[in-house]
């Protein structure tokens, strides 16, 4: 089995008319065994910027952990808030840095640039970047999502209506895969602030 | 080196509390050629004097106004090696090796690192850095040399022009001592007085960029031995419409001075 399936993980990012959304399952498992029902796998990097990482805990835990102190520098040093681009550019850079002992994880990225716009991104376990317009997918459950997105996403779609089809896309997609789910969480992200939302789902 | 008897900074406190290696860099400074810069509305110019002392000089290559990324450059007014060591600090890679050593006027120092330092940002962030950020990292230099053994503090000032991240023009001077100030308009090296004096008359806030040159040449005019023209000066202008940084070719400035005259 994969390192980066150890524990499991289902997130998506997806566009919507001048928002865009983030959603991830609260699993964590050490195979199929479920330890947690309430495992963060998605990081609120500032008010317009999140990250999800999918893929091993431990990894998961300690990026979240250097993202948030390269930040917290950048933002000191240039009194200015990271763009999504620029952020997706330096999380590139320090994965790249570990090309031959990586983290294994998978982020996405979802966020505003400074015009207001969503900015999705996606890239592999050594920082290959992928952009996308509409939706991202990653974790154990990534085909299922894929699956899901592409039948349920609609461009331009109102913050309520982003949310309810991330809500749907992640549920279904993890009652079909044994090492994601156990509830979940949506953060949509508008110019005037985050609207997050806890998913109660499938407790078996 | 490093800790023999001798490696001690040069740079120590005399009793009345000043540095005056320091000081004595500023005076390099004023003994330079003068350089001054205008920040308009719309964009920024930098110029300064590039006379020679003979007129066997071949001036061919000699560049005092360099640029440094996309939409900055430097200027200065001291002693030149330095400047092109501050050059280094900045844009190493620009210069192919073969260019490098065989090259007269390569930049060698503050230039050469400002450049270099603007494409590590570049290679880490994807964007361009934005001119306060070269102008602090340059100032750590310049600083840092303050502060060292075995080296002495840079005999230069710089007229750092460029766009700002939210799109406004800026002008910075930088001082060996590694302060840094942000100005509408100023000047530095020889008979700065007298052109900061000029520039205050004639500043204005809601100048526009070709109004800026006009008043750049001006104001450069007035301290210049002999007749200025389109070899004896350099310019360079950031524009807000491209946020590029571009130097001004002698015929360009030929055109300048004849509309003026």
């Amino acid at each position: 089995m994969s390192i980066l399936a150890y524990n499991g993980a289902a997130i998506i990012g997806m566009s919507g008319k001048d928002c865009v959304g983030i959603a991830s399952d609260n699993r964590l498992g050490i195979q199929y065994e479920t330890v947690a029902m309430d495992f963060k796998k998605v990081f609120k990097m500032n008010d317009r910027l999140f990250v999800g990482l999918a893929g091993l805990a431990t990894d998961v835990q300690t990026l979240d952990q250097l993202l948030r102190f390269r930040m917290n520098l950048y933002e000191l040093r240039e009194e200015r808030t990271m763009s999504p681009q620029v952020f997706t550019n330096l999380l590139s850079n320090m994965l790249y840095e570990k090309r031959f002992g990586p983290y294994f994880c998978e982020p996405v990225i979802a966020g505003l640039d400074e015009k207001g716009q969503p900015h999705l991104s996606t890239m592999d376990l050594i920082g290959a970047i992928s952009s996308a317009k509409d939706f991202v997918v990653a974790g154990t459950c990534e085909g299922n999502l894929y699956g899901m997105c592409e039948t349920l996403y609609k461009p331009d779609m109102d913050q309520e209506t982003l949310f309810e089809t991330l809500a749907q896309a992640l549920l279904a997609s993890v009652d079909r895969d044994a090492l994601s789910g156990w509830g979940g969480v949506v953060h949509i992200i508008t110019k005037d602030g985050v609207i997050s939302r806890e998913l109660k789902g499938r407790q078996d | 080196m490093g800790d023999s008897a001798y490696s001690f900074s040069l740079t120590t406190f005399s009793r009345t509390g000043k540095l005056l290696q320091i000081e004595y860099a500023l005076n390099a400074v004023a003994n330079g050629r003068t350089a001054l810069g205008i920040a308009a509305v719309d964009g920024v110019v930098i110029a300064t004097d590039k006379k020679f002392g003979s007129p066997l000089v071949e001036g061919i290559g000699v560049r005092k106004v360099e640029k440094i990324t996309d939409g900055s450059g430097f200027v200065y007014a001291g002693v030149g090696p330095d400047y092109r060591v501050l050059e280094s600090v900045c844009t190493v890679n620009f210069y192919s090796h073969a260019q490098y050593y065989f090259c007269p006027h390569t930049p060698t120092t503050l230039v050469r690192k400002a450049r270099k330092e603007a494409q590590s940002y570049y290679r880490e962030y994807r964007e361009t850095k934005p001119v306060g950020q070269l102008v602090k990292s340059t100032a750590s230099v310049m600083q840092e040399y303050t502060q060292s053994g075995g080296v002495r503090p840079f005999g230069v000032s710089l007229l750092v022009a460029g766009m700002d991240g939210d799109g406004v023009p800026r002008l910075f001077q930088v001082d060996p001592s590694g302060a840094y100030f942000g100005w509408k308009a100023t000047a530095i090296g020889k008979g700065y007085v007298n052109a900061n004096n000029f520039l205050e008359k004639r500043y204005q806030d809601d100048m526009e960029l070709e109004d800026a040159i006009h008043t750049a040449l001006l104001t450069l005019r007035e301290g210049f031995e002999g007749e200025m023209n389109g070899h004896n000066i350099e310019v360079g202008v950031v524009s807000k419409a491209d946020g590029k940084f571009r130097l001004l070719t002698p015929e360009q400035i030929q055109d300048y001075l004849d509309e003026a005259n």
